[in-house]
């Protein structure tokens, strides 16, 4: 039986803009291999599409069922006279799910593709060394255990969702598309894979330079930038949708806030670009733009479009600062600018949405009760519900996508060969070049 | 170090928890909170310069 919950239009727009969301993973995919080398381009399209297989078949296998949805059953413990929701009860592998224009179908549709764009997000932090098998690894890792556990909490009814029903924080956790579990989450995963990998070789010297190692092709990686918006405008509408409670009328406030959004971030990243250096830096500018795009994912359905312009030239500014930071000062080797994108730049949506975010509507949120209107996200402490979810974030995820990688790593090294690196993952793991009739590049090991 | 750090990340989510459900009152509440994503912010510096390159390894 269909949800009484979603009308029909609702229904049938919330599976047009999911079917809009691999573009999402295409864009991705384009930018990190317009940002990374040329001898590792068919590498990573080839890790773009193993991930995105891994993710998919970890979904059906037990990530919906550890993930769950909105009402279904859950694990919950006792605390304090509260029901803390910490884990879903589904069956694996989809049984017992109705295919059949249910809430709950539309949603395991949705998360195949979430999961498999958070999967993306490390390879652009591994570009260039990180084996295809050890992807694998990792993907299934985050498929299987990080992003369900997490998305549970804020999109199936968990404990954080729970948060306004059972504490008074304003609406509980929100986030509309998916800032937080696909984009902290992925980015956060990027973190810990730089961490385990290590930078590439050649990019940090003994006399304390960092030669910048450009991308390899800059009309990929904006080209991906244009497939990302499209794909964006469908994360958050069907987001908004399927976890917020809202109609397919509000689809166009969500498309305006996320153009302007990215189109502010864009713009600031080439502004301040243009001021330091003289000239607007293509990769940055192309990082900004996403980063406007993972920003406005958590409030999009609850800000003006003015705010979202002011949440996006933020984001755009501290995506721009935190690259360098991350590059230079924590020798982080980032080539795709993951975690400055996904995790820095979602975690300023999530926190955005606490301070801009203003509620005209009743909001679905925990175990099937639509939250009352409130004014303002300041007033009615949806500050601290957002607050908490980066400290769930920060203090969980990340030692949690940390300690499990690194087990991986343990079994399974991470790190391709220095031969292998010195060669290109192209040849090394694939036997053939992304490009084979050109000579793309100079070996910068040899001495000149 | 590396540890130490993220020791640190878990014990401030864990005093976070425990604000949640111990503190009744919001401003306290919100306080322990505060406190909590400090000590957070702490785990990460120190998680961030336990992966500093060693200069011998920088090549």
């Amino acid at each position: 039986m269909p949800d009484p919950r979603l009308t029909e239009a609702s229904a049938v727009a919330c599976l047009f803009f999911i079917f809009l969301v691999p573009f999402a993973a295409g864009g991705l995919a384009l930018m990190n291999v317009g940002l990374g080398r040329s001898r590792s381009a068919g590498h990573m399209m080839m890790a773009s599409l193993t991930a995105l297989a891994v993710a998919g078949v970890a979904c059906f296998v037990c990530g919906f069922a550890l993930q769950g949805f909105i009402g279904g059953p859950a694990h919950a413990i006792q605390l304090s006279g509260k029901s803390w929701n910490w884990i879903a009860a589904e069956p694996f592998f989809f049984r017992k799910l109705a295919f059949d224009g249910s809430t709950a179908s539309l949603a395991a549709l949705f998360q195949i593709f979430c999961v498999g764009l958070a999967a993306l997000i490390p390879l652009g932090s591994g570009a260039d060394r990180w084996r295809l098998r050890a992807i694998g690894l990792s993907t299934g890792a985050l498929a299987a255990l990080t992003y369900p556990l997490f998305a549970h909490w804020v999109w199936g009814g968990g404990w954080l969702a729970q948060l306004g029903v059972n504490y008074g924080m304003g609406r509980g956790f929100l986030d509309v598309g998916g800032a937080a579990p696909i984009q902290v989450v992925g980015g956060l995963t990027a973190l810990s894979v730089t961490w385990i990998l290590g930078p590439r070789r050649g990019k940090y010297s003994a006399d304390g330079m960092a030669p910048a190692i450009p991308g390899h092709n800059a009309v990929l990686m904006l080209f991906g930038c244009l497939l990302a918006l499209v794909g964006w405008i469908g994360l958050n509408s069907a987001g908004a949708i399927l976890f917020t409670g809202g109609q397919a009328s509000g689809a166009a406030l969500i498309g305006i806030n996320t153009i302007l959004a990215a189109s502010a971030s864009a713009l600031s990243a080439a502004f301040i670009t243009k001021v330091r250096f003289g000239k607007p830096d293509a990769s940055l500018t192309a990082n900004g733009w996403v980063g406007g795009l993972v920003a406005s994912s958590a409030s999009c359905a609850f800000v003006s479009p003015a705010e979202a312009l002011v949440i996006g030239s933020i984001a755009g500014t501290v995506v721009t600062f935190s690259v360098e930071w991350f590059e230079l000062r924590m020798e982080v080797d980032d080539p795709g600018g993951s975690v400055s994108v996904h995790a820095v730049g979602g975690l300023w949506g999530i926190l955005a949405l606490g301070f801009f975010g203003q509620f005209q509507r009743p909001v679905l949120n925990a175990a099937d009760n639509f939250l009352p209107t409130a004014v303002s996200g300041i007033v009615s402490g949806q500050w601290l519900a957002q607050l908490i979810g980066v400290a769930t974030l920060l203090g969980f995820v990340l030692p949690l996508t940390y300690g499990v990688n690194r087990l991986l790593n343990r079994f399974y090294p991470f790190r391709v060969s220095i031969e292998g690196e010195r060669q290109g993952m192209d040849l090394h793991e694939l036997g053939a070049g992304a490009y084979p009739e050109f000579v793309t590049h100079t070996d910068e090991f040899l001495p000149r | 170090m590396k540890v130490g750090g993220f020791l640190m990340l878990l014990a401030g989510w864990f005093l976070v928890l425990a604000a949640i459900v111990l503190l009744p009152s919001p401003a306290m509440r919100a306080a322990f909170i505060l406190a909590g994503v400090a000590v957070e912010v702490l785990g990460l510096i120190l998680a961030f310069r336990s992966h500093l390159i060693p200069r011998e390894e920088k090549r």
